[in-house]
């Protein structure tokens, strides 16, 4: 890690720095979302207007099923609890900073801040958010949920999470973003630095749930050590600003093997600008990334890409998008660079509306016009995301359903 | 049951159907004979009401209401089935999840799907991947889960294997007849069926009432569905437009 100062200093001078991509939103139009927030010590002692939120983004109240729990408030951690600390720690990540010196090392190091402003305003506030760290050897059978939720109108939320699965270990995550019922307008910035350690794996869901008036700028990159492995699903149902975010997952030893599933449904004044690249750097690296977007209205910009630097690389790219209005945009654009000689790396794109005949074949089975349209968006979007609550599920169910009457 | 008055159709304004005219009573299961594209399938699909048959004249009447216009939803609910020849890929659909959505009362399906050995393919999409024959016992799967009371059927034996012809054979049999044994049982409560065939292999499950002979887009002729399928082994359609064309 380079000394703080010259850090500082690139990330003030990056505060102009606008990216490439998505909606160039200024950051004096939002207010600095509060760092104090009271602690919550149990989640079931939060109105049902907080639960409910926290539900619909697949964090679960009761904490059943879930190994630890961690919610963050505006810029405050408002929660952070673990039921076996042997298997999984879980603290604020500014607290083990000074718990942990090497930490350091880990910290904005995969994540550079003067990225882009986006970046650098999130280093320059010193932004909190969770340390996720899975023991060597440890596997937990139950996920850690997150939840990541503003809280007031307005106003700018700056995270920075850090997870760390060791050595041979195990960990799901489930990071759910949302705003509280009456929060419209408002920025969300997510750094999140992620490290798969030798033959580790990670298996991180993150939802979101945002409000018509919100700008989200994720900025995520993953280090995947020799026969690690990294499992991604992002899934993104409901209006929004706009989104703008293009993880990238290194991956860094032998055999490490990555997944990235993307699901996304623009609404009429949504832009969705979502991105995954993996850049294979070891031998026998592998990846596959899918996206299946819809547009009712709004736009979509579905960006793969693939750069394979090591002899042995295998990645495939599939990009789906589904149109379903006169009015909205699907973009697809895969990229794939081969720099060595040994790579086997391909793509399948494909935009437009879905099939009359797939749907008249459902209906002459008796399904209505928009029960077929249901089944088929349900079907599109589905790829198999594991350990979604049932009650998440059933809100899914209802946005599909949605899209399927509006679709007609 | 069903009444087709003098229906001409036409795909992207190519007419593929002319002045046809034939009737289903009920309970009554009638043959479709003619040589690849004489537009059997077309009738079909035509009956069943996709959007790219455009039926430019004439009446489709079906339980005594005029079905012409109406949408392939509002047939299926009246109680028209169909099995055709090239379902489109349903990537992303489950086989459970349309058998779910379709069962009524949630009956079960399970016993069935065994039987026409579909029960690893029930968490398959459908029709990706699958074979010939794997189409025809997942559609036959899908009719008789749905149980329509008239069942249009487009050759269902062809590309089925000769184990799996006799299972096939017999299903449809038990959908088209439930128990009824004696013919008079079968006219009363079976169901009706329009069956398109070019070997005739089905009718040794079916006991086939009527038969047309289509070419062309035309209706040839029509008699005892046997005779016809020996006929037309015997001489091939040619004969028939010959004979069509004397009679005229």
């Amino acid at each position: 890690m380079q000394d703080g100062l010259s850090l500082r200093k690139k990330a003030e001078d990056a505060l102009k720095k606008t990216p490439p991509y998505g909606e160039d939103l200024n950051l004096d139009d939002y207010e600095v979302a509060g760092k104090e927030e009271n602690f919550t010590q149990d989640l079931m002692a939060l109105s049902e207007d907080d639960k409910k939120t926290l539900i619909n983004v697949g964090v679960i109240p009761t904490e059943e099923n879930r190994i630890g729990t961690f919610i963050m408030l505006n810029n405050a951690v408002s929660h952070a609890s673990v039921k076996k600390e042997d298997e999984v720690e879980l603290l604020s990540l500014q607290n083990a900073l000074k718990k942990y010196d090497w930490l350091k090392d880990y910290s904005w190091n995969l994540v550079k801040p003067d990225t882009d402003k986006y970046t650098a305003i999130s280093y320059l506030q010193n932004a909190d958010g969770y340390f996720i760290r899975a023991p060597a050897g440890k596997k937990s059978k139950m996920p850690v949920q997150t939840c990541l939720l503003i809280g007031s109108k307005n106003s700018s939320q700056m995270v920075h999470n850090l997870i760390v699965v060791e050595e041979g270990a195990h960990l799901d995550v489930i990071t759910g973003c949302s705003t509280r019922k009456d929060v419209e307008r408002g920025l969300h910035l997510g750094i999140s630095e992620m490290y798969v350690k030798k033959g580790a794996t990670l298996n991180f869901t993150m939802i979101h749930n945002w409000a018509e008036q919100i700008g989200v700028r994720p900025r995520t990159v993953v280090y995947v050590e020799e026969g690690g492995t990294y499992i991604n699903n992002y899934v993104t149902l409901k209006p929004v600003k706009s989104v703008q975010t293009y993880p990238t997952v290194l991956l860094e030893g032998n055999g490490a093997f990555a997944r990235l599933n993307s699901i996304g449904v623009a609404h009429p004044g949504s832009e969705l600008d979502l991105g995954s690249r993996v850049i294979f750097n070891a031998p026998n690296t592998k990846a596959e990334l899918i996206s299946r977007t819809i547009t009712t209205g709004g736009k979509v910009i579905a960006r793969g890409e693939m750069i394979g630097n090591a002899n042995g690389a295998k990645g495939h790219l599939e990009c789906h998008g589904l149109v379903l209005s006169d009015v909205g945009t699907q973009r697809a654009i895969p990229i794939l660079e081969a720099n060595v000689e040994d790579i086997e790396l391909s793509h399948e794109a494909a935009v437009g509306r879905i099939a009359r005949e797939q749907i008249e074949y459902l209906m002459a089975r008796g399904l209505t016009e928009e029960e077929a349209v249901g089944m088929i968006v349900r079907g599109f979007l589905d790829v198999g995301i594991q350990g979604i609550p049932e009650e998440l599920k059933a809100s899914i169910d209802e946005t599909i359903a949605k899209i399927g009457e509006k679709a007609i | 049951m069903l009444e087709i008055q003098n229906l001409t159709v036409e795909i992207g304004g190519r007419r593929i159907l002319n002045d046809i005219s034939l009737n289903v009573e009920d309970g009554f299961k009638t043959v479709l004979f003619g040589p690849n594209g004489a537009g059997k399938s077309a009738l079909l699909m035509t009956l069943m009401g996709f959007s790219d048959y455009k039926v430019v004249a004439g009446k489709i009447i079906f339980k005594g209401e005029d079905i012409t216009n109406m949408s392939v939803y509002e047939r299926a609910q009246m109680g028209l089935g169909i099995m055709t020849q090239r379902p489109p890929n349903m990537s992303g659909v489950k086989l459970r999840t349309l058998l779910d959505a379709i069962s009524k009362n949630g009956s079960s399906y399970y016993e069935l799907a065994e039987r026409l050995d579909m029960v690893r393919f029930l968490d398959r999409d459908i029709n990706v991947g699958f074979s010939g024959g794997e189409i025809k016992r997942s559609e036959l799967l899908q009719l008789s889960v749905q149980n329509p009371d008239m069942v249009l059927l487009d050759e269902p034996e062809s590309g089925v294997d000769l184990v799996s012809i006799e299972q096939l054979g017999i299903t449809i049999k038990d959908l088209l007849t439930g128990k009824g044994k004696c013919a008079g049982e079968r006219c009363k409560h079976g169901k009706s069926a329009l069956i398109i065939t070019h070997t005739g292999q089905v009718l040794d499950y079916v006991e086939a009432d009527r038969g047309y002979i289509l070419c062309n887009g035309r209706v040839m002729c029509s008699g005892n569905p046997r005779e016809m399928l020996e006929d037309i082994k015997r001489e091939g359609y040619q004969e028939c437009i010959k004979c069509k064309m004397d009679y005229h």
